[in-house]
């Protein structure tokens, strides 16, 4: 039996009359790549903002790390990671004091903290970086510091919002590497990306369309269904279906 | 073919870094020409100076038959620019944008309807909507509406598809397509690579330097080695694996496969046989032809 981390019942979000997530239900298991991927104005973000503590359902029920979205929101902050592409670091702080910064805000005793904080930076082979400012690094080093740091207290899920974007090929690759490291050591990635071929590296993948999940199941399990050879061709075909011309 | 932008020897500097290295190339009229490569290598900084925003610090370029440095004035009447960030006036109407863009270039919306119909039907019948209150797709829409109100000669679209999704993405590039029957030359930047082939040409782009220019055809047929699409149903483990085979040169993950060359003298039969005692099972392999991608890959890894 597989232990789930997120399980999800009948999430409805609405703004207004808007409904941003319409009724959904699924469940992300202990060490998995889950790959959440929908149309732009989808509901993706509005769901992402609900799993993260960051925002309640409207009705439903929504576990992540087994607290509830809607009674312990702080908890679930507290067992998960986030990054995202536009926001991850401090741009004028050192790599270090980023690192003792995120330790400090989950709690981390600073002995732990000294501690991960050299392992990492020797994992990552950025010891001569330790002392230098953000913003003096190259962006695709940025980002796999940010995935370290996001993963830093080891927690149940973390979460990416599109983590690679704009990154180099190389390191595009690179981070993927970390994901499935952090992954193959039990912590549940969530994970959503405009490049189709990234979706493929997923154990299963769900496709959001017009505040629904319109399909969820392993790359293949999706491709032999809509019987063609690639997950953006899965895509494109779901999307296309039920797209309203904006 | 006139040209439409000729550079040579372009260099750019901002304190000690060096932003654009020796850039050179030529476009033609009517060509949709690509600058492919990811954030930080130099795509924007080259297009302010093609837009005539920003002066080189070495090199020549000529825009359109004049210099943008003293004749801008003639260059800006016949571009049109969309800027990697939504730069139009949010607290406008969606139709007030247009009307202002076309009153500047002294036409109308009436006049140039027909080059924007097949885009701006799409936005019209949100028109009163405040241009801020649009959703992302719908900003991107208005924004290519209001760069071609002008009818430019020269159209530049600094990464018109980042952050959105793939079907949106491949709508765009079929507007795009359409814009062809009024011969306007389109220079356009991506980090997408699988985007490249929607380019009649394109150059591949990585820290201020043109590693390669050329049609996808060319750039892909550039590709030195045999390259192999190999796959299995554990994919980090076949990765690993690969990665510690001293007869490998290099691999890489692509969507559903993995993607290796292998050092010279190094046949198919070894791998196999190495791949099984190392336990990774259900293992396909075949050639398969090299994308943009692969390119790219290879000539990052000669730097």
């Amino acid at each position: 039996m597989k232990n789930a981390v997120i399980s999800v019942h009948d999430l409805v979000k609405k703004f207004g009359s808007f409904v941003a997530n319409d009724h959904l239900s699924f469940e992300v298991y202990e060490g998995e790549i889950f790959g959440f991927l929908g149309a732009n104005g989808a509901g993706k973000t509005t769901a992402l903002r609900i799993l993260s503590g960051l925002s309640a359902p409207t009705s439903g029920k929504v576990l992540v790390a087994g607290f509830d979205a809607a009674r312990d929101p702080e908890k679930i902050k507290k067992n998960i990671g986030y990054m995202c592409q536009k926001f991850s670091l401090y741009n004028d702080l050192t790599v270090r004091e980023n690192i003792m910064l995120y330790g400090g805000i989950y709690g981390m005793r600073k002995a732990l903290i000294r501690e991960r904080c050299e392992e990492l930076l020797e994992r990552l082979r950025f010891m001569e970086y330790g002392n230098r400012l953000i913003s003096d690094l190259p962006l695709g080093l940025r980002q796999k510091l940010a995935f370290s740091v996001a993963v830093l207290h080891e927690p149940r899920i973390v979460f990416l919002d599109e983590p690679t974007g704009g990154v180099d090929p190389i390191t595009r690759r690179q981070f993927w590497e970390m994901i499935y490291e952090t992954a193959a050591r039990g912590i549940t990635i969530f994970v959503t990306t405009h490049y189709m071929d990234e979706a493929e590296y997923c154990d299963r993948i769900s496709i959001m369309n017009e505040g629904r999940i319109v399909a969820l199941d392993t790359p293949d399990g999706l491709k032999k269904k809509y019987r063609v050879d690639s997950v953006e061709e899965v895509f494109v075909k779901i999307v296309r279906s039920g797209k309203i011309s904006v | 073919m006139e040209t439409v932008v000729e550079a040579t020897g372009i260099g750019k500097k901002f304190g000690n870094l060096s932003a654009l290295k020796d850039i050179s190339f030529q476009i033609g009229t009517g060509e949709v020409f690509g600058f492919i490569g990811p954030d930080g290598a130099g795509k924007t900084t080259l297009f302010r100076i093609i837009t005539s925003l920003m002066i080189p610090d070495e090199g020549k370029i000529k825009v359109l038959g004049h210099d943008p440095v003293t004749e801008f004035e003639e260059i800006r009447k016949h571009i049109g620019y969309m800027p990697g960030r939504f730069s139009l006036y949010q607290d406008l109407s969606v139709e007030e944008n247009l009307r202002f863009y076309a009153t500047v270039f002294g036409t109308t919306l009436e006049e140039n309807y027909h080059l924007i119909r097949d885009i701006y039907s799409h936005i019209e019948p949100f028109k009163k909507r405040l241009a801020g209150k649009l959703s992302g797709g719908m900003k991107q829409k208005l924004a290519l509406s209001c760069a071609l109100i002008h009818q430019p000669r020269l159209l530049v679209l600094d990464e018109p598809t980042t952050g959105v999704d793939a079907v949106s993405r491949s709508e765009f590039w079929d507007m795009l397509k359409n814009l062809r029957q009024y011969n306007i030359t389109i220079v356009v930047s991506t980090p997408y690579m699988d985007e490249a082939m929607r380019c009649d040409r394109v150059a591949l782009i990585q820290d201020g330097q043109l590693l390669q220019i050329g049609s996808p055809g060319t750039i892909r047929d550039g590709f030195s080695r045999k390259l192999y699409s190999v796959t299995a149903p554990e994919k980090y483990k076949l990765l690993l694996a690969l990665k510690s085979f001293a007869g490998t040169e290099s691999v890489f993950p692509f969507g559903d496969s993995v993607h290796l060359t292998l050092k010279e003298g190094v046949t198919v039969q070894t791998i196999s046989g190495y791949l099984e005692k190392s336990g990774v099972v259900g293992v396909t392999m075949r050639e398969t032809n090299a994308g943009i991608e692969d390119r790219f890959l290879e000539l990052m890894n000669r730097k």
